[in-house]
């Protein structure tokens, strides 16, 4: 899990690409230094050779060929270059040379050639340069300086140059593993941090020193935002207990005024009837009034605490059962599939109630000897908790809708419900971190509630 | 029966005392937590209804208090929040039941009535008998006369727990909190239709039905009509 991590880290990938860039940009620095400073020396050393050759030719031009002899004689125990007169058959004449070099020569042209030198008894062979020029009858006149040095240095450039460049690299990916497991173990401490505080411990913090570096102001940034979102969310909490408190009074007051009433009056009596239908509206305003409720609490998360591991097909066989009666009496064939022992971490009254909607929104909306089933199946991804039924089903465009708080769809206006029943559906799965998915069923409607995988607590892996 | 009641929305303490009264109890009134707890170590009483948010002293502190001096009245929660856990630390507290605002009051009376029942010692019975209807808690067994009555798990438990009520009033929401432990108001009638299952099994073909609908309230199981 580490190497590949490093490797896609922005301080490694960063670091690198620099150190790339610095190495090319180093090495045609120093390539082109060197390669100005060589054509300089090679250019002294040919006109050197050019001055030389041009003063042996006027020899050779005033005083023949035993002049050139003599002039080169002279030369050879005068200067440090190198020289060598041969005949037509490339045979020595005089010069210091040993053999015509084994290179092809152009006369007029400079080459660079090898040569042996014997000096205090030990034969060594140097690079030389020079130029060949062309006497009348087949004569050869080769003018040269030793330019070993210069050689050696230029191989010795260009053999050490890959490593150097490879040095520095490996260098750099050291350097920048380093740099981003540093930054990477800064940025996991910031992002476990939030994790923890996403699963629902909200009074945690991101640690931060003070005074500190750019993560440590990250840090504070995120802390004081969690700051800001659990006063909101402690403000909603608050809220929703204040309007659960401040609506629930008066609505208690309003039922038992009404039950008051209906107590003096004499039964079926039409004031009697109409009291009735206020009681039972008035219930119908608690339930929806609680269904809000519910919903904001699970969207706030404010259920959070409650989550604990909760056996699923426990709850799926609990549900149907309690709904298998309903869907009989409706000539709905209910089927179960539920597949072993499926745990998940959760609230269970929350999904015990989302379940029991998706049940009853099937049923109610299945026609008579429809077909509904409930499935419940263990992915990789995840449990994942479906309610399908042969119903009407949802038009795909409405189905982010009917998830919205209220939205009934037009069509099934007649039939009992609040239209709450899949919003809260939906905020239970968005308090699990699940996905609630509308699928078509061909016939019909497919609710499928996906949970994030189960992370087993510590003490069962044990 | 006398009752105790702790309740600071005195319109609805006034309402609440006014029935319970009607209904044949006995009385007394606290307007904050500190006077409740006064009285309920005070005075024996059968049954405390008690609201989860009070002046002075905290419902759920009040009844840890009652329950720190020994004392084991039932007692049962009004409350007007909201969250889910608000039940789960309302029994934690030492609450026997617990009850959201608004309620219907005949609910919360099927509550009394069931909780002071717990409280006597016939509770420990192997037989239940209602009419010529017997339940046996051993075998599992069920008879009504000499007819034997095939029942399912569930609607076993169902029929006992009515049973166990029988004369008493028991509303839907406390069968489903008794019999499937379910703390949410399922939208259809679920229970209607649980119920008219039992009563196809235990009352058709027989002269006298013991399975009776209370109307606006719930079901009551007895032998006279």
């Amino acid at each position: 899990m580490r190497a590949p991590r490093i490797l896609s880290s922005l301080a490694f990938r960063i670091v690198l690409a620099y150190v790339t860039l610095f190495a090319i940009s180093a090495g045609a620095l120093i390539a082109f230094t060197y390669w100005n400073t060589e054509r300089a020396i090679i250019a002294g050393t040919d006109q050197v050779i050019e001055a030389e050759t041009t003063g042996l030719i006027e020899q050779y031009q005033r005083l023949g060929l035993n002049g050139l002899q003599s002039a080169v004689l002279t030369r050879v125990r005068n200067s440090q270059g190198l020289y060598l007169l041969v005949n037509r058959f490339r045979y020595p004449v005089v010069g210091n040379l040993d053999a015509w070099p084994e290179v092809e020569m152009r006369p007029g042209y400079f080459v660079e050639f090898d040569y042996e030198r014997t000096s205090g008894g030990t034969t060594q062979v140097r690079r030389a340069r020079g130029r060949a020029f062309q006497l009348k009858g087949g004569f050869l006149l080769l003018v040269a300086r030793d330019v070993h040095e210069r050689y050696e240095t230029e191989r010795l450039f260009t053999t050490t140059l890959p490593w150097t460049a490879a040095l520095m690299l490996t260098l750099g990916l050291i350097g920048g593993a380093l740099i981003s497991r540093n930054f990477l173990a800064r940025l996991d401490t910031i992002n476990r941090a939030a994790r923890e505080i996403m699963a629902g411990d909200l009074s945690r913090r991101v640690p931060a020193r003070e005074p500190g570096d750019e993560f440590d102001a990250l840090s504070q940034n995120l802390n004081r935002m969690l700051d800001r979102i659990e006063r909101l969310m402690a403000g909603m909490r608050e809220v929703t207990d204040s309007i659960a408190h401040d609506l629930r009074s008066p609505l208690n007051r309003l039922r038992n005024r009404l039950e008051d009433t209906l107590h003096d009056l004499p039964l079926e009596s039409p004031e009697a009837i109409k009291i009735e239908g206020a009681v039972s509206e008035t219930d119908r305003l608690i339930g929806t009034f609680n269904a809000l409720l519910l919903i904001a609490e699970a969207e706030a998360g404010v259920a959070r605490e409650a989550m604990e591991p909760i056996e699923l097909s426990a709850i799926v066989d609990g549900i149907a059962e309690l709904y298998e009666p309903v869907a009989e009496e409706k000539g709905i064939s209910l089927s179960i599939a539920p597949s072993g022992r499926i745990m998940v971490k959760g609230n269970k009254s929350l999904i015990t109630q989302a379940l029991a909607n998706l049940l009853d929104n099937a049923i109610k909306y299945t026609p008579e000897s429809g077909k509904v089933r409930v499935e419940l199946r263990d992915t990789p991804q995840g449990a994942a908790l479906s309610v399908a039924d042969s119903g009407p089903g949802i038009p795909a465009g409405d189905r982010a809708r009917v998830i919205e708080r209220f939205v009934r769809l037009e069509a099934s206006r007649n039939s009992p419900g609040m239209g709450l029943g899949l919003s809260l559906v939906a905020a239970v799965a968005r308090m699990h971190e699940a996905r609630l998915e509308l699928a078509d069923n061909m016939p019909g409607l497919k609710a499928t509630i996906h949970f994030p995988p189960y992370a087993r607590p510590r003490a069962e892996v044990a | 029966m006398r009752i105790l009641v702790v309740e600071d929305d005195l319109e609805a303490q006034r309402y609440l005392v006014q029935g319970l009264k009607e209904a044949g109890h006995v009385v007394d009134d606290a307007a904050d937590g500190e006077t409740g707890l006064n009285l309920a170590l005070s005075r024996p009483y059968d049954v405390a209804i008690v609201d989860r948010m009070l002046p002075k002293m905290d419902g759920l502190k009040l009844v840890e208090e009652v329950r720190e001096h020994g004392n084991v009245t039932p007692v049962l929660f009004l409350s007007a929040l909201s969250d889910v856990d608000d039940r789960v630390k309302g029994l934690k507290a030492g609450g026997d039941d617990y009850l959201t605002k608004p309620y219907a009051f005949v609910e919360l009376l099927a509550r009394i009535d069931a909780l002071m029942r717990r409280r006597s010692p016939a509770a420990v019975k192997t037989r239940l008998q209602v009419g010529d209807l017997e339940l046996d808690l051993l075998t599992r067994a069920a008879n009504r006369g000499n007819t034997p009555i095939d029942l399912q798990p569930r609607e076993f438990r169902l029929l006992e727990y009515l049973m166990r009520h029988a004369g008493q009033v028991v509303t839907r929401t406390m069968l489903l909190e008794s019999v499937w432990e379910y703390h949410f108001d399922p939208q259809t009638n679920v229970i209607d239709v649980h119920i008219s299952r039992l009563r196809a099994k235990i009352d058709k073909g027989f002269d006298t039905p013991l399975l009776h609908t209370v109307r606006g309230a719930g079901y009551m199981i007895r032998a006279r009509a």
